[in-house]
């Protein structure tokens, strides 16, 4: 090849072969980043300080295949430099890009003999003798011939100093790019010649077909521009193999559809090659041909018989269009991939024979069933990517989402149905067969479904360990990087196996929350004014103020029905309550019937019908305190109240009688008695948030969000809105629901925040635990960057809880006042950003594990060492 | 331990300015009675003058000493110690006193854990404690020795003493308090103070009075060692020269206690080493205590309901073994490992030649790592064992390609809900040739004479019937393509049958 182009695939490794001398390094230099190229002699002095210590030759090329191999792992086109001139070193580099599935090329540099000794002349420090050039010389002579059967898949060779100079390389998209066609698609499982189903289901996609002078369909359009992706085994075993492949060779064609291989084409193309009729199974192929082991089962005898029945043109068109059939497509900016039997992440976009028979026959475990069919891995299960796999080739009783994967193949010719995906919408719309065409092996089963001979059930979504544990980095629309130390992930995947509900339920944990910061002076820790400046330095005019109900956190998922659960979660059930740590909120029983009276109040308040939604998933706090606090409450409140109570009135009198003795007690006296009233204070603080309950009598619900819906993530909507649905549940169900109170206030306007901080004095003088700041709006992108979701302002009395009974004291105030919320302000947000990310997530059905790691995550960050009072 | 708790700890800028003030803190009382006249010579026992009020700064605040009563026939000496509540959760002993830490079982936090453990919200300003008792003996060192320059011979002697402390944490047991002094011939009057609110019923304090004849010296040393023994407060730090402190205290009474072993413990307990702060974290995120997280490795006198000792744990470890042996496994899973029992007598099996035990528990982890002694094995053996955490809801691929795993006395621990989750990870995905699952039998229980309904240990979700057992068994072995059959282990009751029932699933092909 003398060429000046050279076309290099994007995804290939490649391999620059001559002798020293020949102009490797000065070629890549030239066509290629710095970074791009590895040399060798730059790893012999990375090895050993001298870039021509032979000696460090293995240790060199031991480097050399290390870095290449990460660079080809990440999916960058790498090229070694160095002379390649001997068979065995070229070796290990072909089996590095397989074992990546990428491409080697071979660019071989094969300039006269004379230019090279002159070169290496010329450079003080290479001693090579014209001997070794020439022993190169030899070797390199040998090679070039057998290049392409060592397995370069391009082999360019220059062999003048002019062809060098005039080479320019051409990186190539690879085969299986189309990442900058972007849909909309319908994506179409596996037709096995069911002409008339694909005629129906395109038009019930909204194509209009169009026929040939014998009414044969040859094209189908669609008005809006969408596109068709036929996910291969478009032929055998239906009734119309040749009918289909008209229709699906005109929409190719015609640029309407997109196709890939399935097995059933790989292997009707093999037999077309190989000369086979329609023949009935068992005949040997005719004599004379390659063999190329082609039998004729599964269906593939009627194919063969269909198109031997067609014109010879027709015959020939089918053959080039298998052949023209690439292994897959990766599209849309790496959003979706299409493939005829799936395709692992680390595949995609690759190039390898492996990919291909990925491709087409899926991953399978070496083992066959009982059927004496290959048992296949369920490659889906493991599926960590982003992109959407799309995929047939296992016929199954139902299309389902497998962690962000579908298998469209719903078994129409075995009396199932013909299935497509519309994307990006992620509707399915199936066609039923009009009847059974071939009876398959064994019967349709659901994707994930138990062993034959038992009832179909979905089995919980596998969570990989390495889904959650370790170091992690996760990435939100809110705050780009959100990082999860090991020991922190640790603490987490204890309280999440050992005490938390099902993953699939846990689809969110509420952020927590930062106070104001710290008053300056005065008698309180915590003032409403801290709040409203501080929203107004985050850039956020309208804020609403919320009472703060004093109870537990809560967040409730409330399905319609148990089916409604089923369908969407995957539990059947009336959905679930937890608590800030994933735990259930309440027993069972108590659980199902406090969920009732929830789904009845959403019902009745019509939530379901307005959101279009089965399931509802709230935002809430439950009361009384002292309904999940018990055990707390009696170990460390009440009994330090007990004990203030024992000791204080024992140590007043003792001091009086000392008093009375004439002994000079009265400031310790004064002191003591001065506690005392602290600790009065103090239990009436807490008892303020107990009080008995007898199953859900007493039990009061105070919803403050409405977080998601089907579909829908309504975490940033305004404030009033949440506010106004849980004032429609209070109304309906006042026994159980506690609206909440609120103001609003401007925090440019000092009027408008007097008026919200007296509103403040008098809720928490009247008990209150005090209010939540939050911006209005809801979520607020300031100048530097998301504001806080809320601020709370507690009021003194409830701070007795937190600070102790005598925090009131001047000393104790002066040293508390010294909390930082630094730390909290930056945990709060980053929770917050979790767990907006969690319902976005949810709000597109990403897989389970996508939403876990949000939830996981929060649950993390919540065993950072933060001030636990804040 | 000579050394302060602090020494280790970064201060914090706000303690060293804000220092120790008497005037931020609350009170801890005990009152010293006798009618020995002239009972005023308390004072020269006390080296502490009836007619002042004293003070000093100790390691958790300020003790004052005053008498609120001082006749010919009756004289009261008062210890009142003012514990400091916000250092205390800052984890100094006493702010601007660094030198002063040098009693650590002070009921103290470790210095170098990070906020969070202890509650601003606190007993120990209130309640007598191991505070107390150190506080007892900066004030009333030389009174405890038994030396008095002045009253050699009172000091010598049994006199009449009253003893009240009004709020003292009894923990377990309120009658404890009587157990402990009674033998001392204290006669003892404990009685429990209510909670507030007092429909809450009573609290675990008791208002305790005392009265005796004997040397104050003994009377001293007595509460020196008891109180807090009787507070029993957890986050305990103790050291070889606790010990020491101990025998010298109690010189000439504890050797003949009846309840020496339970004072020996307890005065020398809770050694957690091991502290968990990041679970005890979320405890508190979610209004627990840490224990009700943290409680996968049992506390001593946790209530276990199985009796001991226990031959039971070794019957079931031996049934597992020679199940093992049988399988012919050689490399093993301990899936739930623990604190590594069972893990143990794996290494030691020169049958089996690698190990993978795994626990949730971070804690478990480390006492297994502990006890099992693994830096000590040599290199090739060491290699061949992991200590993973792991949890059998999620899969695990380093739980893959086992011979054999071992649940002993673990799906229990897990909530019926959750146990599909471990099915698959367990028998669908590390799918070993062969699992040996053992768990209780609930019916048993009734042998042990428990209500029913009761449950042999407090982190059990449920307990199964042999019924309910085999029917879970047969389900999973007939779903992830096992055989299944059960053997019994322990003496077997003839109705209940035994006390514990184990499964072992042989995978079919595996069986084949």
């Amino acid at each position: 090849m003398t060429t000046s182009e050279l076309a290099i695939p994007e995804l290939s490794l490649v391999v620059l072969v001559g002798v020293s001398g020949s102009g490797k390094s000065t070629f890549a230099r030239a066509h290629f980043k710095a970074t791009e190229v590895i040399s060798s002699d730059f790893c012999r002095g990375l090895v050993s300080d001298d870039e021509n210590d032979q000696a460090a030759t293995a240790d060199a090329f031991d480097v050399l295949h290390y870095i290449a191999g990460k660079r080809l792992a990440a999916g960058r086109l790498t090229v070694v430099d160095a002379t390649n001139v001997q068979a065995h070193a070229r070796q290990p580099l072909v089996a590095l890009a397989r074992a990546h599935d990428a491409l080697p090329v071979a660019i071989v540099l094969d300039l006269p003999h004379d230019v090279c000794v002159r070169r290496n002349a010329d450079r003080p420090d290479r001693d090579f003798g014209p001997q070794v050039i020439r022993r190169q010389h030899a070797d390199l002579r040998r090679s070039i011939k057998g290049l392409q059967r060592e397995g370069f898949r391009a082999v360019h060779v220059l062999r003048t100093e002019e062809q060098v100079a005039l080479a320019s390389i051409r990186r190539t998209k690879m085969f299986s790019d189309l990442r900058h066609v972007s849909g909309p698609f319908d994506v179409i499982g596996d037709v096995h010649g069911c002409r008339a189903e694909l005629e129906t289901l395109l038009g019930g996609l909204g194509y209009a077909l169009d026929r040939d002078a014998n009414g044969l369909a040859i094209n189908a359009r669609h008005p809006a521009g969408r596109r068709v992706i036929f996910l291969g085994d478009l032929v055998d075993r239906g009734p119309d193999t040749p009918g289909v492949l008209r229709l699906a060779m005109g929409m190719v064609a015609a640029g309407t559809a997109l196709a890939v291989v399935g097995n059933h084409e790989a292997k009707l193309l093999r037999s077309l090659r190989a000369g086979l009729s329609g023949r009935p199974e068992g005949n040997s192929p005719p004599s004379g041909k390659q063999s190329h082991n082609v039998r004729v089962s599964h269906g593939l005898a009627e194919s063969l018989e269909q198109i031997g029945s067609q014109p010879v043109a027709f015959r020939q068109e089918v053959e080039g269009f298998l052949d023209s059939l690439v292994s897959h497509y990766v599209l849309d900016e790496g959003r979706l991939v299409v493939a005829h039997a799936g395709l692992a992440e680390r595949l995609h976009g690759r190039a390898s024979g492996r990919v291909r028979e990925f491709c087409l026959y899926g991953q399978t475990t070496g083992e066959t069933d009982e059927f004496g069919l290959p048992v296949r891995y369920p490659w889906a299960e493991d599926y960590r990517g982003r992109a959407m796999v799309l995929y047939g080739h296992t016929p199954t009783l139902a299309a389902e989402w497998v962690n962000n994967t579908m298998c469209l193949d719903t078994g129409c010719v075995f009396g199932g149905a013909l299935s497509a995906l519309q994307y990006p919408e992620r509707n399915v719309v199936s066609v039923p067969a009009a009847r059974v065409y071939y009876e398959p092996a064994k019967p349709l089963a659901a994707p994930s479904a138990g062993p034959p001979g038992h009832p179909a059930r979905r089995e919980p979504d596998v969570l990989d360990i390495k889904d959650v544990t370790g170091s992690r980095v996760i990435e939100t629309s809110y705050l780009s990087r959100v990082s999860i130390r090991p020991e922190n992930a640790a603490a987490a995947l204890e309280v999440m196996s050992r005490f938390a509900i099902d993953p699939r339920w846990l689809v969110y944990l509420p952020p927590t929350m930062s106070p104001v910061a710290t008053a300056s002076s005065g008698l309180l820790l915590e003032e409403p004014d801290a709040a409203f400046s501080a929203f107004r330095d985050m850039g956020v005019g309208e804020v609403v103020c919320e009472e703060k109900h004093m109870g537990s956190r809560a967040v409730l998922l409330v399905c319609e029905s148990p089916q409604a659960a089923r369908a969407r979660f995957g539990v059947t059930g009336p959905g679930a309550a937890w608590t800030r740590t994933g735990r259930p909120f309440f027993t069972a029983v108590l659980g199902a019937a406090l969920l009732e009276r929830v789904r009845a109040a959403c019902a009745d308040a019509g939530l379901f019908a307005e959101l279009e939604t089965s399931w509802l998933l709230l935002d809430a706090e439950i009361m009384p305190w002292s309904a999940k606090a018990g055990r707390l409450l009696r170990d460390q409140y009440a009994a330090v109240g007990a004990a203030a109570h024992a000791a204080l009135p024992a140590a007043v009198s003792v001091l009086e009688a000392a008093a009375a003795r004439g002994l000079d007690v009265s400031a310790l006296l004064a002191r003591t008695s001065a506690r005392l009233r602290n600790a009065d204070g103090f239990t009436a603080a807490y008892q303020r948030y107990c009080w008995p309950v007898a199953g859900l009598d007493g039990v009061r619900v105070a919803p403050f969000q409405v977080l998601a819906s089907e579909g829908c993530s309504h975490a940033q909507r305004p404030h009033a809105w949440h506010l106004d649905r849980a004032s429609r549940l209070a109304a309906g169900d006042p026994a159980l629901f506690t609206a909440t109170r609120r103001v609003y206030a401007d925090t440019a306007d000092a009027s408008s925040c007097a008026a919200a901080a007296d509103w403040w004095s008098a809720l928490t003088a009247a008990g209150g635990e005090g209010m939540v700041v939050k911006p209005a709006a809801g979520l607020v992108r300031g100048p530097k960057g998301i504001a806080q979701p809320g601020l709370k302002v507690r009021g003194p009395e409830y701070l007795r809880i937190i600070y102790g009974p005598d925090y009131t004291v001047d000393a104790n105030l002066a040293r508390l006042r010294s909390r930082s919320v630094g730390r909290k302000r930056s945990l709060a947000l980053r929770e917050y950003a979790l767990g907006l990310e969690a319902l976005d997530r949810l709000a597109r059905a990403e897989p389970l594990w996508r939403v876990h790691e949000c939830a996981f995550a929060v649950l993390a960050l919540e065993s950072e060492p933060v001030d636990p009072r804040l | 331990m000579g050394t302060a708790p602090a020494s280790g700890t970064r201060p914090r800028e706000s303690d060293l300015s804000g220092g120790l003030d008497s005037r931020d803190t609350w009170g801890v009382l005990l009152t010293i009675t006798t009618t020995r006249a002239p009972a005023t010579d308390l004072g020269y026992l006390l080296f502490k003058h009836p007619g002042k009020v004293q003070s000093w700064p100790v390691a958790s605040g300020q003790a004052h000493v005053f008498y609120p009563q001082a006749t010919e026939d009756r004289c009261t000496a008062a210890l009142l110690l003012e514990v400091d509540p916000v250092a205390l959760v800052r984890g100094k002993g006493s702010p601007g006193q660094h030198g002063a830490g040098r009693h650590n079982s002070d009921g103290q936090q470790r210095g170098n854990e990070p906020p969070g453990i202890t509650h601003y919200v606190n007993d120990r300003p209130y309640a007598a404690s191991s505070l107390l008792a150190v506080a007892l003996k900066e004030v009333f060192g030389t009174a405890l020795t038994g030396r008095c320059d002045a009253r050699p011979e009172l000091a010598a002697s049994p006199i009449p003493l009253e003893i009240r402390v009004p709020a003292l944490r009894c923990a377990g047991d309120t009658d404890l308090a009587t157990s402990l002094f009674a033998p001392l011939g204290w006669a003892v009057t404990a009685s429990p103070v209510p909670m507030d609110p007092p429909q809450w019923g009573t609290s675990r304090y008791v208002d305790l009075r005392l009265s005796g004849t004997m040397r104050l010296a003994d009377a001293l040393n007595h509460m020196y060692v008891l109180l807090p023994v009787l507070d029993d407060a957890k986050h305990y730090w103790v050291t070889s020269d606790e010990i020491d402190k101990l025998v010298r205290a109690g010189a000439g009474w504890l050797a003949t206690h009846p309840e020496k072993a339970l004072i020996t413990r307890r005065y020398l307990a809770h050694r957690r080493e091991l502290t968990v702060p990041a679970l005890a974290r979320l405890a508190e995120a979610d209004d627990l205590e840490p224990e009700e997280l943290d409680n996968a490795v049992p506390d001593e006198g946790d209530g276990d309901a199985e009796p001991k000792p226990v031959p039971l744990a070794i019957l079931r470890r031996e049934a597992v073994l020679a199940l093992l042996r049988e399988s012919g496994a050689r490399s093993v899973g301990d899936l739930g490992c623990g604190d590594g029992a069972l893990t143990r007598h794996l290494i030691a099996d020169k049958d089996i030649d690698r190990v993978v035990a795994a626990d949730v528990s971070a804690r478990a982890l480390a006492i297994a790592a502990r006890r099992l002694r693994l830096e000590r094995l040599p290199e090739a053996k060491r290699a061949s064992i992991s200590l993973i955490q792991s949890a059998l809801t999620y899969r695990d691929e380093r739980l893959t390609s086992l011979d054999a795993a071992v649940l002993m006395e673990v799906i229990e621990h897990v909530d019926d809900e959750r146990l599909p989750a471990l099915e698959r990870a367990v028998f669908g995905f590390a799918a070993p040739a062969s699992v040996i699952v053992t768990t209780p039998n609930a019916e048993h229980n009734a042998v042990y004479g428990m209500a029913p309904g009761t449950l042999r240990h407090p982190d059990h979700r449920w307990e199964w019937t042999r019924a309910q057992f085999r029917r879970w068994a047969r389900r999973v072995a007939v779903t992830y393509g096992y055989v299944v059959r059960f053997e019994p282990v322990g003496p077997e009751a003839p109705e209940a049958g035994p006390p514990t029932q184990l499964a072992v699933f042989t995978r079919t092909e595996a069986a084949a």
